[in-house]
């Protein structure tokens, strides 16, 4: 998994690339929490790269959530989510509680 | 049915989706239903590394699979403490962000996922977790 992360005006985007599970979502927590500790609370979560992901990623898709949200703050948005996650995520009942884009572009221009 | 002994460390789940993922192939499932057995093998295999081997160094386990026209078996048996994925509390997804639980999601994919998830626990044979996935519609 690789994780990269691009300023905007309004927004921190995050790639996920790679397939994220038990293994590897420790380094997706921490990459979000870096964030959130200096200050930005409005980020995109972009899944275009993203093969895989466990309920390890979305565990830590959530307490980051809960984080940008505190205080009105800010939110996590998800965009180009692959067809197969964002059914487990649906399963999950995760997609109520980000808001879904179809790309980065629109993502980006919600904030 | 073919096995693969693992140790109970989270690296190996990639390969577990990837030996899992061979056989329900095998077994002529869709990509959907490929995912789907992948996920659930995963999940599993995530909870007898944190909850049966929690504080055991050491640990290995073994996921056996077995493919049919139609129908993938997948067979994960530990000796490390019994996790029984019944006794799970199914979490409430009704509730919003703040009252979430961050448990229990692993166990509750399973089920969706999966056609059939069992659960047993011998003193001589270990945790043995069985789960069957088929071809929508029939093999």
């Amino acid at each position: 998994m690789e994780i990269t992360t691009k300023e905007f005006k309004h927004c921190d985007v995050v790639s996920v690339n790679g397939r994220v599970d038990s293994s590897t979502s420790p380094q997706l927590a921490q990459a979000l929490d870096k964030l959130t500790d200096d200050g930005h609370h409005n980020l995109v979560v972009d899944m275009t790269k993203l093969e895989y992901m466990s309920s390890a990623g979305f565990r830590a898709l959530l307490a980051a959530q809960r984080n940008c949200k505190k205080f009105n703050r800010g939110e996590i948005v998800l965009c180009a989510v692959p067809e197969r996650i964002k059914e487990a995520l649906e399963l999950a009942g995760f997609t109520e509680l980000f808001k879904v884009f179809d790309d980065s572009l629109t993502a980006v221009g919600s904030f | 049915m073919h096995t693969n002994t693992y140790t109970a460390d989270f690296t190996n789940l990639d390969a577990i989706r990837d030996f899992v993922g061979g056989f329900a192939q095998q077994a002529g499932l869709n990509s959907k239903e490929i995912y789907a057995v992948q996920l659930a093998a995963d999940e599993a295999c995530s909870n007898v590394i944190e909850h049966a081997y929690e504080g055991i160094v050491n640990g290995t386990f073994d996921v056996s699979c077995a493919a049919l026209p139609g129908q993938v078996t997948i067979l994960i048996r530990d000796h490390g403490k019994p996790f029984n994925i019944e006794k799970v509390r199914q979490p409430n997804l009704g509730k919003n962000l703040d009252e979430r639980e961050i448990g229990g999601l692993g166990v509750f994919l399973m089920h969706k996922l999966m056609d059939e998830v069992h659960f047993e626990s011998k003193p001589k044979e270990g945790n043995v977790l069985t789960m069957i996935k088929r071809k929508s519609g029939g093999a």
